[in-house]
């Protein structure tokens, strides 16, 4: 149970945005150009594996079977490596640069110190430029704060698989300023 | 040294908003939002959670920044201090030793945050809105503290940046300067 009054069958993040509107569209625009808007760095599919990885990490179900979700519907043919980076980014068949931008994922999430010198030389042998390494910490320090957001408050988060995957499909076709996700549940 | 190239008159968070100005600006209003806007819990209630939240995480940029920031709004500094300190004996009422309670275990994790904790801060005359707003500002600053660290930002060469940075984070606010901070070029210069 929420530990505050939430609207009823709102999932996740979803019912704090209906319960606080004016801050859940900052958290809305962050995700919308960190995640989805067209950049010159990371592919949106890149960037939402590294949001689900964070959001495991973090043990936050909610975000990393959405985000997973996302990831999948971006990455289309590739959406199998999603659930092998979770299990372990090492082994997964991806490339050496986000195999090094996962390996910084994961000390931001731990803690931003335990980014070292090193993490950081070895994302750049593997061809990571600056915005590349300011984005892959950016996005970890984000999925810190909505795990802990939609945790913190005890969020409902339904285990239905199927829900999760439409939920994917809608924000890699659309975004995240479409809110009709709310619709999916009733 | 930060890990990639920050404009060097901008230590700690500045610098990183100025870096990439499009993700900066949602999380500027987000915190203009929650920090300044209106609130049943003032502004140095709020700033306070920041500090526990960002002492917490050993931030060291964020816990002088937000400490400052209470320091100057209540004009004295061992609030901050004794806040740092031990929240159950600080001089601060019960609801917010509540609140203060619930910012430094979302801090470390959501999932720490237990149906006890919260009943502790209702029982204290603490609204859903203000749990909510606790848990956010927390949240926020486990986002901050993590992007001014993992990116290894630098701290000011001398401490009366703070002051400065107080000064404007109150009577200014959150939201990115309309000039810019090409201003602060000339302040750090050394005579």
């Amino acid at each position: 149970m929420p530990h505050i009054t939430l609207p009823p069958n709102v999932p996740g993040i979803r019912s704090l945005f209906v319960f606080r509107p004016d801050t859940g569209g900052a958290l809305c625009d962050l995700a919308q150009t960190l995640l989805y808007n067209p950049h010159p760095t990371l592919s949106a599919g890149e960037r939402e594996t590294i949001a689900a990885y964070v959001s495991n990490l973090n043990t936050c179900k909610y975000c990393t079977n959405s985000h997973a979700a996302i990831a999948r519907h971006q990455l289309g043919e590739q959406a199998g490596i999603v659930k092998q980076v979770l299990a372990d980014p090492e082994t997964a068949p991806v490339s050496d640069k986000l195999k090094a931008l996962l390996k910084i994922a994961a000390r931001v999430q731990s803690g931003g110190k335990n980014v070292t010198e090193d993490d950081v030389a070895l994302a750049r042998a593997e061809g990571a430029t600056d915005i590349e390494i300011h984005d892959t910490v950016l996005i970890a320090a984000a999925f810190c704060m909505y795990n802990r957001y939609v945790d913190g408050l005890a969020t409902w988060q339904p285990e239905d698989g199927e829900l999760y995957d439409k939920m994917g499909e809608l924000r890699a076709r659309e975004g995240y300023h479409n809110s009709s996700s709310t619709q999916l549940i009733t | 040294m930060p890990h990639i190239e920050l404009e060097a008159h901008l230590p700690g968070i500045t610098g990183l908003l100025e870096y990439r100005k499009d993700t900066g600006e949602p999380i500027r209003v987000l915190t203009q939002i929650i920090l300044r806007g209106p609130s049943t819990l003032t502004e140095a209630e709020r700033e306070l959670l920041a500090t526990v939240v960002s002492h917490g995480n050993e931030c060291r940029f964020c816990t002088t920044a937000h400490a400052a920031t209470v320091d100057l709004l209540l004009g004295e500094s061992e609030t901050s201090e004794r806040v740092k300190a031990d929240i159950a004996t600080a001089p601060v009422s019960e609801k917010m030793k509540a609140l203060l309670t619930i910012a430094a275990l979302t801090g470390k994790s959501g999932r720490l945050v237990t149906p006890e904790v919260i009943a502790k801060a209702k029982a204290e005359g603490a609204t859903d809105l203000e749990i909510h707003d606790t848990v956010l500002i927390a949240a926020l600053f486990s986002l901050y503290n993590r992007y001014v660290d993992g990116m290894a930002t630098a701290m000011p060469e001398d401490n009366s940046y703070f002051n400065v940075l107080a000064d404007r984070l109150v009577n200014h606010g959150y939201s990115r300067l309309p000039q810019g901070y090409d201003h602060l070029k000339k302040q750090n210069a050394k005579p």
